[in-house]
């Protein structure tokens, strides 16, 4: 699935999708930001609550092919620009992590 | 053999929201050599964690990568306060981070421990008092 196709369930809306045509293979939940450089593998969708800028940086050096924000977590507009440029899809959902991982099983 | 491609870096130890610059401009260059995936993943993960250190306990610094035939270098170098125990930093989930700090996501104590696991080498130079020099090796397997 493609970040596109997955974007365009009613459950998601697209905060910034720089590269639609991203795959999507697997998922990983996290917040603390160490935690998910060391864990999450490339390609995954990242699921988190976190939204300072640190998280654009984290995900594109994991090189995950989305960020999902859930709970109904947004970013700022100055951050949203910063993930156009860095090329960081970024998706959000008021769904919880749990619930959000379940649609992608 | 010729000398490697080389580059400096200086770390704002100021500006917690630019941390990764470094680390990004590195990826980019990789990237741009034709590096593979996982090996930039390595490097640019390693250093944006020894990037993210400088910032949160030394007040910044600089950081050296040089690029050879076969393996990536990367010098982090800082005038913080040093390590005192590095055995104990070592260890995975050990921080004296602020909760300042973990309240954007870092000091979970994966930092050194992460930069290990994602080079091929690691030696860590410290005094207290004086500050901190990290050098990481990636090899590049072709």
């Amino acid at each position: 699935m493609t970040v596109k196709e997955l974007s365009e369930r009613q459950e998601f809306s697209v905060i910034a999708m720089p590269e639609p045509e991203r795959e999507v293979h697997g998922v990983y939940i996290g917040d603390l930001l160490s935690w998910v450089m060391g864990k999450a593998s490339p390609d995954n969708a990242w699921i988190t609550i976190m939204s300072n800028i640190n998280v654009l940086a984290v995900a594109s050096l994991c090189d995950v092919s989305t960020v999902i924000l859930c709970e109904g977590v947004t970013l700022t507009d100055e951050i949203v620009s910063s993930a156009k440029e860095k090329g960081v899809n970024v998706l959000m959902t008021e769904l919880s992590a749990y619930e959000t991982a379940v649609l992608l099983s | 053999m010729s000398d490697g491609v080389k580059f400096h870096y200086d770390v704002d130890g100021e500006d917690f929201t630019s941390a990764g610059r470094a680390s990004v401009m590195v990826k980019k260059t990789l990237r741009e050599l034709g590096l593979s995936p996982e090996i930039i993943r390595k490097v640019s993960v390693a250093m944006y964690e020894g990037e993210i250190n400088m910032v949160i306990h030394a007040g910044g610094g600089c950081a050296d990568v040089e690029i050879t035939e076969n393996k990536v270098i990367i010098v982090l170098s800082d005038h913080g306060p040093g390590i005192a125990d590095v055995s104990l930093a070592m260890q995975e989930g050990y921080s004296t981070a602020s909760d300042q700090v973990r309240s954007l996501g870092f000091g979970a104590g994966m930092g050194l421990p992460n930069m290990k696991r994602y080079t091929d080498d690691m030696v860590i130079e410290s005094e207290v008092g004086k500050g901190t020099t990290i050098t990481m090796t990636v090899n590049i397997n072709a």
